[in-house]
């Protein structure tokens, strides 16, 4: 477990905040999607109990580890595209325990916005569990006379569970590997099964007790947030999506937000930290120059410019400095990057340090540069694709009234 | 009624830049072709897949872990930003407008004013599903070496990844190219077998290897597509489509409801077959399954017996593989037999399998400000079988695949899809689709 994935979480709501949340007696989980994979930064011990995990397990893990065989599809893909569209969803699941057996759940997501710039500091997800067991009517034949979960499922060891949340993404699960060998029916216990409303509500109590505390304590630190999204600002800020898919690319870039006077940098990877030295409040606002020292080469720099004023892409070689003064020859590919209307939203600029063994093995520095050109790409132009304000499922949230 | 050849005039899109009509081969290659003279004794990037992946989920697991590589980020979208680096597209597709169209299903529409000039209509004959390969039309074996991202084959052993490798004889020659005319970031071609110059027709092997790319890429937002003849295929040479697009498409959204799930033989393999309900053109999904062979063999029967009962279809391989929806059609035969309205013909989109799935590329301007939900809809829903007809093709593939039908399904069967709960979506769909009466039947 990497200690420093809880570090916005409590700068954001205190140290205390752990404290408090364990107060709560509900069952649920807290992620942040700024962090790489968007992982499980809290979770109350009623969820843990429930699904017979212990807190180290599933902190920094994504919040799909529960989710297994029979785990509908179309249910997954309704959580990604409300995570996506950053808006509450309230849908029934079958989860999985540690230990295999299935358990029918009412999940309920919703998030939780910074005041100051409107990005999603947190998802919270409430999971209610479904006693009510009211199953479908006329299931078809093949599915109604299935065996029981215990039959394969229990099989399932905690290291296999974590071995598949590790696994970076696709929901995928080990689990099946041990029904191999079961027959092709969806054992009973996982057949669909329906909330009540009092379980609905119940979700929604938890989440307004869970949204209250979290404002509570985000007035501690002075840096509130919201169930709201405020969109009173001029530059709409990236995307909790947007954040999630550039987390998951792994070498050193920064994107820069040509529309913004003296474009400054407004995101930059976990490599180009560790290959600046700089922390991130150090470089986001500033512009590129800020890397470059007494010699790097004037001439150079003037190419940047004209071509990033042409719109264009360049590769360069530069001599950039680190945070304690030490240089570096930096191989830089600098690319336009559109959004979904088809205009430069940012420009992607990649470092490559000269010389460097490339973890990729053969890939040529050329190559490394063109892979996160392209997931750059893919991702800014995925991410700023949403409804229009119509939002025809925000207007349906009506069970959940975030205030 | 026999002699009688259905066809239709339409602007083939340029998937290659070596497409170019009328001119004529010079003596000798030398072109650096995908041919017999050039293809055997050139290099390209390898990618080998584990050929035996038990299980769906041990297929992406060994794309996300122990791959050498990235395969979707680094194999397909780096070496697709290298060829436009190159210049090797006809538009830079980043700069087309894309937008969700506001309503119950969030089709997306995309204007693309590129893909479709500088063409002359050609003559295309749809009312034909299986056509013999014809080695004077264009075809994959005349794509330049440049436009292959890499060779994608299959091995025994764990995934590997070769920067240079020299095509083995034993090559199947597997090979994954760039569609020049792009319709989304990514877009490539998968191109089975290349130099044995297979007709657009589906069969086993070939499907499965279209599944197992899906498997490879291991994201949700990298879908296969297939379009049969007769069904918007504009090439007679064996290729799938494939990009990525980070948003659901509708089709993927739509609620569905079982229709059967035994097999009535006595090898299990857990297979679900459902069928779209409330969505402009109906379809069947098909889900789950204990191996990728599992899946992938069900709907390649499927489609081998819409082919030999010469029923126009498409294909979305979606979800890493894990759910595949197929589409029968009639829109070309409809257009052909001029039973499409010129409202519809006016914006000259070609319902394939994107646009089917919900992802509807627009040529004019004026199509793309107006275009609404209901607008989509009626499109999509000219590609649609009547429900009579649905059914009845359903019958010829639930029988050659030894299936039975669900008992008694009725409307609680229905899974909710995210956007359940209109009236739009309740009930039958039937008025949204086809105003047209029976007689989709392809001429036989």
């Amino acid at each position: 477990m990497d200690v420093g994935i809880l570090q916005p979480f409590r700068s954001r709501y205190s140290d205390w905040i752990a404290e408090a949340l364990k107060e709560l007696d509900d069952c649920f989980l807290i992620t942040d999607p700024s962090i790489c994979k968007h992982p499980i930064v809290f979770a109350s011990h009623r969820f843990l109990q429930m699904f017979g995990y212990q807190m180290h397990e599933v902190i920094g893990e994504n919040g799909r580890m529960f989710q297994g065989r029979y785990t509908d599809r179309r249910t997954v893909l309704q959580i990604r595209e409300a995570i996506r569209e950053e808006r509450p969803i309230q849908v029934e699941i079958l989860n999985y325990k540690k230990d295999g057996e299935p358990l029918w759940i009412l999940f309920h997501l919703f998030p939780v916005f910074r005041k100051e710039d409107g990005q999603v500091s947190n998802f919270v997800s409430v999971h209610v569990p479904i006693e009510s067991r009211s199953r479908r009517k006329s299931v078809p034949k093949g599915l109604s006379l299935g065996k029981q979960w215990s039959r394969g499922g229990i099989i399932v060891s905690g290291s296999c569970r974590a071995e598949i949340s590790a696994e970076e993404e696709i929901m995928c699960n080990l689990a099946a590997d041990y029904f191999a060998n079961t027959d092709d029916s969806v054992p009973e216990a996982e057949h669909f099964c329906e909330a009540n409303d009092v379980e609905k509500q119940k979700a929604i109590d938890a989440s307004k007790n869970i949204l209250s505390t979290l404002i509570h304590y985000s007035e501690f630190t002075g840096m509130l947030v919201s169930g709201k999204q405020c969109k009173s600002l001029s530059v709409s800020p990236l995307s909790s999506s947007l954040l999630i898919s550039l987390g998951r690319i792994k070498q050193s870039f920064v994107l820069i937000d040509p529309r913004l006077p003296d474009m400054p940098i407004v995101y930059a990877s976990d490599a180009f930290l560790c290959l600046t030295d700089y922390s991130k409040s150090e470089v986001l606002g500033q512009n590129y120059r800020f890397l470059n020292g007494p010699l790097t080469d004037v001439e150079t720099l003037n190419m940047i410019k004209e071509n990033v004023e042409d719109s264009q892409s360049c590769s360069v070689r530069l001599l950039n400095y680190r945070k304690d003064g030490s240089s570096f020859w930096n191989l830089l590919h600098i690319s336009p990057v559109r959004n979904s209307s088809g205009k430069i939203a940012f420009f992607v600029a990649v470092q490559i340090l000269e010389n460097a063994q490339n973890d990729k093995g053969s890939l040529s520095p050329e190559m490394s540069q063109f892979t996160v050109v392209g997931a750059v790409k893919v991702a800014v132009r995925g991410s700023s694709l949403t409804s229009s304000g119509l939002g025809s499922s925000k207007s349906r949230q009506s069970t959940f009234n975030h205030s | 009624m026999a002699e009688m050849k259905l066809t239709i005039k339409r602007v083939p899109t340029v998937l290659s830049n070596y497409q170019e009509d009328g001119k004529s081969e010079t003596v000798g290659c030398g072109r650096s072709c995908l041919g017999k003279c050039c293809f055997p004794v050139s290099n390209f990037p390898l990618y080998e897949f584990k050929k035996d992946t038990q299980k769906h989920e041990k297929g992406s697991a060994v794309a996300g872990k122990n791959s050498p590589i990235d395969f979707l980020n680094t194999l397909v979208l780096g070496q697709w930003e290298d060829r436009m680096a190159q210049g090797m597209f006809r538009y830079d597709v980043t700069a087309c407008e894309t937008k969700i169209i506001p309503g119950n299903h969030g089709f997306i529409a995309q204007l693309n004013e590129g893909r479709h000039l500088q063409k002359r209509p050609t003559e295309f004959r749809v009312d034909c599903v299986l056509q013999n390969f014809d080695s004077k039309k264009f075809n994959f074996t005349k794509v330049g070496q440049k436009e292959v991202l890499f060779r994608f084959e299959p091995s025994d052993g764990e995934p590997r990844y070769f920067e240079d490798a020299k095509v083995s004889p034993d090559s199947s020659g597997n090979v994954l190219a760039i569609n020049v005319s792009p319709i989304e970031y990514g877009h490539v071609l998968l191109i089975p077998r290349v130099l044995d110059c297979l007709s657009q027709k589906i069969d086993s092997e070939s499907f499965l290897l279209a599944v197992h790319m899906a498997s490879e890429a291991a994201s949700p937002y990298f879908r296969l597509g297939y379009n049969s003849l007769g069904a918007f295929a504009t090439i007679n040479h064996l290729h799938f489509q494939a990009y990525y697009l980070s948003v659901a498409f509708p089709v993927e959204k739509s609620p569905t409801k079982p229709i059967s799930i035994s097999k009535s033989s006595n090898k299990s393999i857990g297979v679900t077959v459902s069928q779209l309900f409330g969505y402009p053109v109906r379809g069947l999904v098909f889900e789950g399954g204990n191996t990728l062979r599992d899946i992938s063999d069900m709907v390649s029967a499927a489609c081998i017996c819409l082919q030999e009962t010469n029923i126009p279809f498409n294909v979305l391989i979606s979800d890493s593989g894990r759910r595949i929806f197929i589409f029968p059609q009639c829109y070309a035969e409809k257009q052909a037999l001029g039973e499409v309205s010129q409202e519809i013909l006016d914006t000259q989109v070609n319902p394939a399998v994107w646009e089917i799935s919900g992802h509807i590329v627009l040529k004019r301007k004026k199509d793309f400000e107006e275009t609404s939900e209901v607008h989509a809809s009626r499109l999509l829903s000219e590609v649609s079988l009547s429900e009579e007809r649905f059914d009845e093709v359903k019958s010829y593939i639930f029988e050659a695949l030894g299936l039975v039908a669900a008992v008694d399904v009725d409307e609680d069967e229905v899974t909710p899809g995210m956007n359940n709960g209109g009236a739009f979506l309740s009930r039958s769909s039937s008025h949204i689709t086809t105003p047209f009466p029976e007689g989709c039947l392809v001429l036989q």
